[in-house]
């Protein structure tokens, strides 16, 4: 469906979590149904539930009865703390190690991003 | 939840062969359920079984709680769209779908005009004078309009191009999605289907390698590769499930233990990806093959229950 990177229904919640993210589905506005979701990205309805209660059990939604599911107040925030302490994991890491590989030191590499940040 | 079949060490045997052999297994009521394996596997026995099309030469097997065979409770319940299905010689499109609107009690109209369109079947065609697609596509109309309570669709797909299973599976999740029911499907098309499944049965020889929820087998298998010592130092302690090299490079299909192999394969130099369900059906069948090739006759996948 969107990228071949584990089970979709954390696929669908990580997509969800970022239009959250980036402002696209603000706090409070209605998220996709799983029937929206399923027919969307043509997945099993019962797998898109299952992205969409993983957001629930997060906090990150809730239900309102008959209606659908919403964005929760202060959503956005918390995403934002989780994805920070994220970075250094899913970021810091794969870029040590390649350096490492390349024989470019740390310090270098503080350089290189230093210049990076001239250059734009 | 509730099973809408059950399977309890159920086989088949022809006079030499053995086309399913000992199967248990349940398929639960309102999941689309993927029926995988090789070609000869068994798939198509299993679904005649299904269907009240065989009768089993030894095991229990119930279809919404009772024999298929010959019971019409059950089977007016069933629509089976078989592959290479044939009509009377008379038949043109709109009577193979006019016949199966009388069999099937929920059979929906409007739903079967609307997918002859979408096909582009014409309807006074002969059925015989059909391509092999639009026979497909016949099928197809049939098993979706039926509505039937358990639809079980045998590589419903054969000769379609890949607009028209697109059209299919499109048309599946919308009307499945509005009128929840239990639909089978036997393919090895897995990359284009995998997503569409709830849950999965794989099978091999005749025997169930694996029934198991489709999205989590996704996190079943971890794809590994890098320098063929390291490689092979990660698989040491784990379960390599298919493993190939190309000079110094190896690449291998390890059963996932959990995010510390991620990782730990990351701290040793190596490239993860996640394994592909097809990916992962081709390792298990290479998997067993090997095994059963050996004197020791162990299962090495102990999953079936």
């Amino acid at each position: 469906m969107i990228e071949d990177g584990g089970p979709i229904f954390r696929q669908v919640a990580a997509e969800i979590e970022n239009s959250i993210v980036d402002g696209s589905l603000p706090e409070e506005s209605q998220a996709p149904s799983s029937n929206e979701l399923a027919a969307f990205h043509r997945i099993n309805p019962a797998t898109a539930a299952k992205g969409l209660n993983q957001l629930v059990a997060d906090g990150v939604l809730y239900k309102r009865r008959g209606v659908g599911m919403f964005v929760a107040t202060g959503a956005r925030e918390q995403l934002l703390k989780r994805r920070r302490s994220d970075f250094a994991d899913q970021y810091v890491r794969p870029l040590m190690t390649e350096a490492r590989k390349l024989g470019i030191a740390t310090r270098e590499l503080a350089a290189m991003i230093d210049r990076w940040e001239e250059q734009r | 939840m509730t099973a809408v079949a059950t399977l309890e060490d159920v086989t088949m045997r022809f006079r030499s062969t053995t086309a399913v052999d000992g199967v248990t297994a349940r398929i639960e009521e309102g999941t689309i359920t993927g029926l995988l394996g090789r070609n000869g596997a068994g798939k198509t026995t299993l679904m005649q079984l299904l269907t009240g099309h065989r009768v089993p030469t030894s095991g229990r097997l119930r279809v919404f709680g009772a024999r298929p065979y010959e019971n019409d409770d059950v089977l007016r319940r069933i629509c089976f769209v078989k592959e290479g299905q044939r009509y009377p010689d008379a038949f043109r499109v709109k009577d193979a779908v006019e016949a199966a609107s009388w069999l099937h009690p929920d059979w929906d109209d409007d739903l079967a005009g609307s997918l002859l369109d979408e096909f582009e079947l014409p309807l006074r065609r002969p059925v015989r004078r059909l391509s092999r697609g639009m026979t497909s596509a016949v099928g197809i109309v049939i098993g979706l309009a039926s509505r039937a309570p358990l639809t079980i669709f045998d590589e419903p797909y054969l000769g379609l191009d890949a607009v028209a299973r697109q059209l299919f599976y499109d048309r599946l999740i919308a009307d499945y999605t509005e009128h929840p029911r239990t639909v089978v499907i036997s393919t090895h098309l897995i990359e284009e289907i995998g997503d569409l499944l709830e849950h999965v049965l794989i099978i091999d020889r005749g025997r169930l390698l694996l029934t198991q929820d489709a999205d989590s087998l996704r996190d079943r298998a971890l794809t590994v590769s890098g320098p063929a010592d390291r490689v092979a130092a990660f698989g040491r302690s784990r379960e390599v499930l298919h493993a190939e090299s190309l000079g110094g490079y190896r690449r291998a299909v390890v059963r996932h233990g959990g995010e510390q192999d991620a990782v730990a394969a990351r701290a040793l130099g190596l490239a993860v990806e996640p394994t592909s369900l097809q990916q992962l059906v081709v390792a298990l069948s290479r998997a067993t093959a090997a095994a059963s090739g050996r004197t020791d006759t162990s299962p090495r996948l102990e999953e079936v229950s």
